[in-house]
C-alpha cells in the first residue's frame, strides 16, 4: 500500500518567480520524513508539488520528475485528481467542512467519488476515526457539525478524512503548528502509528518534533530574499541533529540562525 | 511595616486606568451624539413611509374579498373588488423573472470566481455587469419594446415585463452570488481537492453549499427589489382589471401598475375608493415583499452551517 517517492531535479516556479531550484531526493516507504527550514525557503512549496495541490496557484508550474513507485506523476497523461486520490494532504490549519456532520467529513472523499452505501461508509468512518484516535470522543455524536470540535479535534477530523479514502502517501503541512501541546503529542503518535502503513513527509517548523517523528530529515534554506529555495542536504534525522555534513543545516538546528 | 506604607502610598495615587482627559471625554460625547444623531436621521423616513402606508392601506386589507376578488364586476368609485388579479401578475411576473435570471447570475458567479480568474473575459464580464447594474428600469423596459415588440413583433405581456425585470435583477444577482462564493475559504477547496475531488464536483458539493445561505439572501433582495419596478410596467404590459394567469398574451395587472392606473383614472381624494385602493394596493406590496425577506431568512437560517 506504502509507495515510495523519487523528487529528481525539480524545478518549482510562480509565475516568473523561480521559487525552489533542483531538488532531489527519495522518501522510502512506510518512513517519515520531514521538512525543516526557515521561512520562505520553500518546503511547503516542495510538499505541495508532491500531489500536484502546487498548480491550484494560478501561474504556478514545476519542471522536473516526481515518480511515485517508478511513475512520473507528471507525465502529460496523468490526471491529477487521480494522483490527489493516492497522495493525501493535511494543513496546517483544520478544514473541515462546515456544511458536513463529522460522519460526513470522514466520508467526504469517498461520497464525493460516488460510493453510496450508507452501511460501508459508516464502517470506514469509524475505521478512520479510529485510525486517527479520535473515535472514542466522537462516536456519541457522529451528526454533530465538523465545526463543534476543538482545534486538535478537527485536525485530526482532517487526518482521519485523508486517510479514508486509503491513500498511499499522506503529506502533512505543518499539521501542529496551530495545536495546544496536549493536541500536538495526540498527533505525533499518530504519525507514529500512521507510519506502519503510510509514507508520510511532513513540514515543521519545530525541529523537537522533527527529531521526534521522522526518520529522516531534509532541510531546505534560501540565499536571500528574492532568491529560490534549495535543498541543503537530506539524512537520516539522528545524522541531522547530531552531526551534519553542511554548516548551515548546523546553524539552524543550534538556532543560530533562523 | 513596609507593606502598610506601600498600601497608603498606593491608595493616595489616582489608579491609573482611571484618568480619563476631558478632551477624550467631549470627544467621546460628541461621536456618541452623531451616531445616535444620524441613525435618526437615518430611520425617521422609514418609519414615516411605513406609518403612512399603514395607516392609509390597512382600510381594505383585512377583507377577505381584497384577497380572492378583481375590480373587473366593480364600478370606479364603488367599494368592493380585490386586488387578486395584481397579485397574480406581481407574483408570475417576479417568478419568471427569478426562474431565468437567478441560473444566469449564478454561473455568471461561479465562473467569474471559480475559473475566470484574472482572465480578459473576467474583466470584460465583470465591467459589462456592473454597467447593466447602473441601467435606469426605464432603458431596460425600452430595449425590451425594441427587441421583443418592434423587432419580433410579439405582444406586449407579462412575458416582457419579466425579460426587462431580468436585466435589472441579473446584476445583483451575479454581485451578490459572487461576494458569497469568494467568500469561501480556499482552505475548503485545497482540503476537497486533495481528497482527490475534481474540481466541478469540489463547486458542486463544497463551495456552493457553503455559500448556498448568503446566496439565497442576496436573490431574495434582488426579487424583493424587481417586484417594487414600475417602468416596465407602463411599457411593456396593459393593465386588465380581470384576472389573468397568462403570461403571453392580453394585458395582466400587477400592483405597481394597478396603483398607477388608479391614479391616473380614479379620485385621489382620501376616503375615496380610489384612494383606498391605491394605499391597499401600496401596503399589499409591502406584505409581500416583507413576506419573501422573512421566507429568504428562514431558508437561509435553515441551510446556513451550524455550529452545534
Amino acid at each position: 500500500m506504502a509507495k515510495r517517492i523519487d523528487v529528481k531535479d525539480l524545478d518549482i516556479y510562480y509565475g516568473k518567480f523561480h521559487a525552489v531550484d533542483s531538488v532531489t531526493l527519495s522518501v522510502p516507504p512506510r518512513s517519515v520524513t520531514a521538512f525543516i527550514g526557515p521561512s520562505g525557503c520553500g518546503k511547503s512549496t516542495v510538499l505541495r508539488t508532491l500531489n500536484r495541490m502546487h498548480e491550484v496557484v494560478p501561474g504556478a508550474r514545476v519542471e522536473g520528475q516526481v515518480l511515485l513507485d517508478g511513475e512520473d506523476i507528471y507525465s502529460s497523461a496523468v490526471d491529477p485528481v487521480q494522483v490527489r486520490r493516492t497522495i493525501g494532504m493535511v494543513f496546517q490549519r483544520p478544514n473541515p467542512f462546515p456544511t458536513m456532520s463529522i460522519r460526513d467529513n470522514v466520508v467526504a472523499g469517498l461520497k464525493l467519488a460516488g460510493t453510496k452505501n450508507g452501511k460501508k461508509l459508516d464502517e470506514i468512518a469509524e475505521r478512520a476515526l479510529r485510525g486517527a484516535n479520535l473515535w472514542s470522543e466522537v462516536k456519541d455524536r457522529l451528526n454533530k457539525p465538523g465545526g463543534s470540535l476543538s482545534g486538535g479535534q478537527q485536525q485530526r477530523l482532517c487526518i482521519a478524512r485523508a486517510i479514508a479514502v486509503r491513500p498511499d502517501v499522506l503529506l502533512m503541512d505543518e499539521p501542529c503548528s496551530a495545536l495546544d501541546p496536549i493536541s500536538t503529542l495526540a498527533i505525533e503518535d499518530l504519525i507514529a502509528e500512521l507510519k506502519k502503513d503510510y509514507t508520510i513527509v511532513i513540514v515543521t517548523h519545530n525541529m523537537q518534533q522533527a527529531a521526534r517523528v521522522s526518520d529522516q530529515t531534509a532541510f531546505f534554506n534560501l540565499a536571500g530574499v528574492g532568491q529560490p529555495g534549495r535543498l541543503v542536504e537530506i539524512n537520516d534525522t539522528e545524522k541531522i541533529f547530531s552531526n551534519p555534513s553542511e554548516k548551515a543545516t548546523e546553524d539552524y538546528i543550534s538556532g543560530r540562525f533562523g | 511595616m513596609t507593606s502598610t506604607l506601600d498600601e497608603t502610598e498606593r491608595l493616595a495615587s489616582p489608579p491609573a486606568f482611571q484618568q480619563v482627559s476631558p478632551a477624550r471625554k467631549a470627544k467621546n460625547a460628541l461621536a456618541t451624539v452623531l451616531v445616535w444623531l444620524s441613525f435618526l436621521i437615518a430611520v425617521a423616513p422609514l418609519v414615516w413611509v411605513l406609518y403612512t402606508v399603514i395607516a392609509n392601506g390597512i382600510k381594505r386589507i383585512p377583507y377577505t374579498n381584497w384577497w380572492s376578488e378583481d375590480f373587473g364586476s366593480v364600478l370606479s368609485d364603488e367599494v368592493g373588488g380585490g386586488v387578486l388579479h395584481a397579485v397574480i401578475g406581481t407574483l408570475e411576473q417576479g417568478l419568471m423573472c427569478a426562474i431565468i435570471s437567478v441560473p444566469l447570475g449564478l454561473l455568471v458567479a461561479i465562473y467569474l470566481v471559480e475559473y475566470g480568474g484574472g482572465s480578459r473575459l473576467a474583466k470584460v464580464t465583470t465591467f459589462m455587469v456592473d454597467i447593466l447594474s447602473g441601467v435606469p428600469s426605464i432603458v431596460a423596459a425600452l430595449f425590451i419594446y425594441a427587441l421583443w415588440i418592434t423587432t419580433f413583433g410579439l405582444p406586449r405581456s407579462g412575458f416582457a415585463v419579466s425579460l426587462a425585470l431580468v436585466l435589472l435583477m441579473i446584476p445583483v444577482v451575479v454581485r451578490s452570488a459572487e461576494e458569497m462564493l469568494r467568500i469561501v475559504p480556499d482552505d475548503l477547496r485545497e482540503a476537497s481537492y486533495a481528497l482527490g475531488v475534481p474540481k466541478w464536483k469540489t463547486i458542486m458539493k463544497i463551495v456552493l453549499p457553503t455559500a448556498l445561505s448568503g446566496i439565497i439572501g442576496g436573490v431574495m433582495m434582488a426579487l424583493a427589489r424587481v417586484m417594487g419596478e414600475t417602468a416596465p410596467l407602463l411599457v411593456l404590459v396593459g393593465y386588465s382589471a380581470y384576472v389573468n394567469w397568462d403570461l403571453f398574451s392580453n394585458g395582466q395587472a400587477s400592483l405597481p401598475l394597478l396603483m398607477n392606473t388608479e391614479r391616473a383614472t380614479n379620485s385621489m381624494e382620501p376616503g375615496s375608493v380610489g384612494f383606498d385602493r391605491i394605499w391597499g394596493a401600496a401596503l399589499t406590496l409591502v406584505i409581500i415583499i416583507a413576506v419573501i425577506n422573512l421566507l429568504a431568512t428562514v431558508v437561509s437560517r435553515l441551510v446556513a452551517p451550524k455550529k452545534k
